[in-house]
């Protein structure tokens, strides 16, 4: 192993990290500003200019509030709660690829921290794993509102993985691939962005991230009108702080996702056309990757403040009798094109 | 080879550690991490697919219905019902057989000449997906119908019986 890949990859990672926290962070005061905007009224604005001071403030808070461990919880458990769940939001960036490769001099730095084989696989997995923060952290308090937002959000999980999965493999049968990198190179340009061929495939999937996020309008876990605060009821300071920054990064990979499999990734249009060298082609890309993210990170705001929450069957039957269905259909209907494309057209 | 002795300590700890526990959600919890191990060792040997899939099916869906089931009942030491004897016995026997098995099995088992496998990246998606749908399609599918119908079983029973007026 040479030292300058270390090196690379571990300053790659700290960044990442590092602009992941930055986003979530900002992503608190982007939702009360947008709030604020859907309702007719300012939003945050004492701390710094335009209040962009706020995060910072409302980080501090969190780490001075006393910290109260209920009499009745299970301590260890409690305290795995809030970990488990930043720890999986943090390392689901890992297979992202940010943008194409840096050359400086002789060498060629790939902005992607692991190309693993089975990349969205690892998202999904990791996904997965995400809902046990939530579980473990609402059994442990030792409070029926949270127990029945743990078991809510397990359950809700678990039914919008299956669809969510489905919605994939017809992707993954255009693309041929499971890698990230390869699904993102594959989309170079405009006209090849998988939205065009993969509609029904995409508004799926982002129903089933929205649901796997617990956004609204599917926040059951933590409806607050229901069960005072959720799963984490119980929680009070920075361990309630991991939660909420949790909950936005995930917000901010899932974007990221969404943007990689279906919009294309770091793809602008005319990219090719531009005369421009390979290293700025790639930093465009890179700031066109982000300007899709935010813009999805701006949708899911949106619908927060227009639509109100479901009910808890009305979501079981999305899921189960709405679409699953309809991703099966999908996948059915993808395979037909693809053979007569094959068959008649090539 | 250090890493595989590492793994496998791991995986025997949590795995004893999963039936020595008294409280059922700790039990899982272990269970969920030697899950966990196995990923690891599926990695060792290159079966990247193979790792993947056990990671979300197992510790990502199953273990997550099993969790999801403990904690509706919740279960403590008052409420656990007293085994008898017979059960305990018969236990013992069971147990004692598999380990009269295991020797069995090691007793056959050559170490002077282990299994090379011929194509080391038969693990990755690809190559598994090939050998699935060319060489061993009739078992795949088979295989697939067997879980359909456990499926549509497990529907029907969840099923409230409409009752005939």
């Amino acid at each position: 192993m040479e030292w300058s890949f270390v090196i690379e990859k571990f300053a790659l990672v700290t960044i990442v990290f590092v602009v992941t926290l930055v986003i979530a962070m900002y992503s608190t005061l982007a939702e009360r500003k947008i709030a604020g905007f859907m309702q007719d009224r300012y939003g945050p604005d004492r701390a710094g200019i335009f209040g962009l001071l706020q995060p910072f403030c409302d980080g501090g808070k969190f780490f001075f509030k006393e910290e109260i461990i209920p009499a009745g919880a299970h301590k260890t458990l409690f305290i795995m709660g809030p970990t488990i769940a930043i720890i999986t939001a943090c390392i689901s960036s890992a297979v992202i690829p940010w943008g194409q490769s840096l050359t400086i001099g002789d060498r060629v730095i790939s902005l992607q921290v692991a190309d693993v084989n089975v990349g969205i696989l690892y998202m999904f997995g990791v996904i997965a794993l995400g809902v046990y923060g939530i579980m473990l952290g609402g059994w442990a308090s030792n409070n029926k509102f949270s127990l029945m937002g743990a078991i809510r959000a397990a359950s809700q999980s678990i039914s919008y993985e299956i669809a969510m999965g489905l919605s994939i493999i017809a992707l993954l049968m255009i693309t041929g691939s499971l890698s990230l990198k390869e699904i993102v190179a594959d989309q170079s340009g405009f006209v090849n962005w998988n939205i065009w061929s993969q509609p029904l495939g995409f508004i799926i999937f982002m129903v089933c991230a929205f649901a796997e996020c617990n956004r609204v309008p599917f926040d059951l876990p933590e409806c607050e009108t229901e069960l005072v605060g959720g799963y984490h009821t119980e929680y009070s300071s920075m361990k309630l702080g991991l939660y909420m920054f949790s909950e936005y990064i995930n917000m901010f990979v899932s974007s990221a996702l969404m943007a990689s499999l279906y919009f294309g990734g770091y793809n602008f249009p005319f990219m090719n056309d531009l005369g421009l060298s390979e290293n700025w082609i790639t930093i465009l890309g890179v700031l066109a990757f982000f300007i899709k993210i935010f813009a999805f990170i701006f949708f899911f705001m949106w619908v927060r403040w227009t639509l109100p929450r479901f009910r808890y069957d009305q979501l079981m039957n999305l899921g189960w009798k709405m679409l699953i269905p309809l991703a099966i259909a999908n996948i059915v209907l993808t395979g037909i094109i693809t053979l007569i494309k094959d068959t008649y057209f090539s | 080879m250090t890493v595989f002795y590492l793994v496998a300590f791991l995986s025997i700890f949590f795995a004893l550690m999963t039936i020595f526990t008294k409280n059922p959600v700790h039990s899982v919890l272990y269970l969920v991490i030697t899950f966990f191990t196995f990923t690891i060792h599926y990695i060792l040997l290159n079966a990247q697919f193979l790792a993947v899939v056990n990671f979300i099916v197992y510790m990502g869906a199953i273990m997550v219905l099993f969790l999801f089931v403990l904690m509706l009942l919740n279960l403590n030491k008052d409420t656990e019902p007293m085994k008898s004897n017979l059960v305990k016995m018969m236990g013992v026997i069971a147990g004692c057989c598999l380990v009269v098995v295991l020797f069995g099995a090691f007793r056959v088992f050559d170490l002077s000449n282990p299994l090379i496998v011929k194509d080391p990246d038969i693990g990755l998606v690809k190559n598994l997906g090939k050998v699935l749908f060319k060489e061993f399609l009739l078992p795949f599918e088979l295989s697939s119908i067997l879980l359909l119908t456990a499926m549509i079983g497990a529907v029907l029973l969840a099923k409230k019986e409409t009752r005939k007026v």
